[in-house]
């Protein structure tokens, strides 16, 4: 028998398809978010949105707030790591998380190095905001790529670019002869041998989820169309004035999202999204898309 | 499929692996529960993972209900979380002739805890049935398309395809 093998932690990745993974920081949210359709919650102490406001660094959640989580929902419970912290991805493996995101949203650990994720059994998700970028961390053993976004914003704009940018980067390889890959994988800075597997997928060779952003039904009907196989939402719901119901109206829109009418009946009779940041008021150094490497 | 519609223009349904909370909960926020039990009546549908769990008549977790196409009572997760999520070789037979053995993913799978004398167990894992038929409705506890595996789906939507007299472990040597 195998356990861990690359093959089990992508078959959970696949599983959660075309559903949607709220972000939830204690056992009532996580309910809401289970009732609402949610396939999976992402357990953090607080929301980007919060830490964006509040400052100072941001770490793993406390085990017990974890546990809590767990206790309530039997949907797959997600939590956090610093970039590089492999001591904090050893502890959520112990707690027995069920996927890791070592995620640009908490304080990165480690300027040079993400974490050597094929020494797990449990899978992990990365963020990315370009195709050299995804490949890497897949290279590093990541069993789902999402897109960064900028997390925390409320604002659509760099999820959009991200997803864009792998998908337009994805469509060039493909195009590309053997002889040319070499230098596409120096260009993308990503291992030729997964350059190559791109190029004859025409796809990622794991799920490729958006997050960053996501603030309404039709935020997660946008991302559905432009690629992503599932979305993230992290501040959307908790940080809006009727939880429960956005909640249940993003998970109706990223089901039909190419029915514009339900999308259209899923955005109807819902209070107000979370307000939100436009880009130019996030200085450059304060955007968390920029960490990782 | 995600409108009753949709059952219209097909001719069977594997109902996939992915949160079976999630799968009862939209069944019927989209009204689809009556159709899907009305369309397994003379259809053959089979159910993977989280699809086991919604074919069973009985499952003691009141955030699910089942479809109730096949007289057993599943439990969700029973084989724990990720972690222990793995891929197992598990013997299958088809008849008293033809038994095979095959690399089988279970991704935080479900156990079937009892089931009624008109259910068939075609494959079991540590004594538990992980494979079981009854008539046109197939229940698996994993994943045949992440190790490639189309025996199953031949069984149930392939009549010609004769899975039961062929030779198996020549069509399958692992």
């Amino acid at each position: 028998m195998s356990k861990g093998t690359f093959e089990v932690k992508v078959g959970l990745a696949e599983m959660l398809k075309g559903g949607v993974i709220m972000d939830v920081t204690n056992a009532e949210q996580a309910k809401i978010a289970e009732d609402a359709g949610a396939c999976a919650v992402m357990a953090l102490e607080r929301i980007p949105a919060d830490i964006r406001k509040d400052g100072g660094i941001s770490r793993m959640s406390d085990p017990d707030m974890i546990r809590g989580i767990q206790a309530q929902v039997s949907i797959p419970v997600m939590a956090k790591c610093r970039i590089g912290h492999f001591a904090e991805a050893q502890v959520l493996e112990t707690l027995e998380i069920d996927f890791i995101d070592e995620s640009e949203v908490l304080t990165p650990a480690d300027e040079h190095n993400h974490i050597w994720k094929h020494d797990y059994k449990a899978p992990f998700v990365c963020g990315c905001r370009n195709l050299g970028e995804a490949l890497r961390r897949i290279a590093e053993g990541a069993a789902m790529i999402r897109t960064k976004g900028e997390a925390g914003s409320g604002n659509i704009v760099e999820a959009v670019r991200h997803m864009r940018t792998v998908m337009t980067e994805i469509k060039r390889v493909t195009r590309l002869g053997q002889d040319e890959l070499v230098a596409e994988a120096k260009n993308l800075g990503a291992p030729l041998s997964l350059v190559q597997q791109v190029a004859k997928l025409g796809k990622l060779p794991v799920p490729n989820f958006a997050a960053g952003g996501i603030a309404t039904p039709a935020d997660a009907s946008l991302m559905m169309q432009l690629g992503a196989e599932s979305v993230f939402v992290g501040s959307g719901i908790f940080k809006s004035d009727d939880p429960s119901n956005r909640a249940k109206a993003v998970v109706e829109a990223t089901t039909h999202y190419k029915d514009a009418k339900r999308v259209a009946a899923a955005s109807s009779g819902l209070k107000k999204a979370m307000k939100g940041l436009d880009m130019s008021e996030i200085p450059i150094e304060e955007r968390l898309q920029e960490r990782g490497w | 499929m995600k409108v009753p519609l949709d059952l219209e223009s097909v001719d069977g349904l594997v109902i996939p692996g992915g949160e079976s909370t999630t799968l009862s909960l939209l069944i019927d926020s989209f009204d689809l529960r009556q159709p899907l039990i009305n369309f397994g009546k003379d259809h053959p549908v089979m159910g993977t993972c989280a699809g086991l769990i919604m074919m069973a008549k009985d499952v003691p977790d009141e955030r699910v209900n089942p479809l109730g196409f096949l007289n057993i009572c599943v439990d969700r997760n029973a084989y724990g979380r990720q972690i222990e999520s793995s891929t197992e070789m598990v013997k299958y037979h088809f008849n008293s002739n033809t038994e095979i053995e095959f690399a089988t993913t279970l991704i935080r799978a479900p156990k079937i805890s009892e089931m009624g004398d008109d259910i068939q167990v075609i494959g079991e894992f540590k004594g538990s049935p992980v494979a079981v038929i009854s008539g046109h409705h197939l229940g698996l506890s994993f994943h045949p398309e992440l190790d490639d595996i189309d025996l199953f789906h031949q069984i149930l939507f392939d009549p010609s395809s004769n899975v039961y007299t062929k030779n198996l472990n020549q069509i399958y040597a692992t």
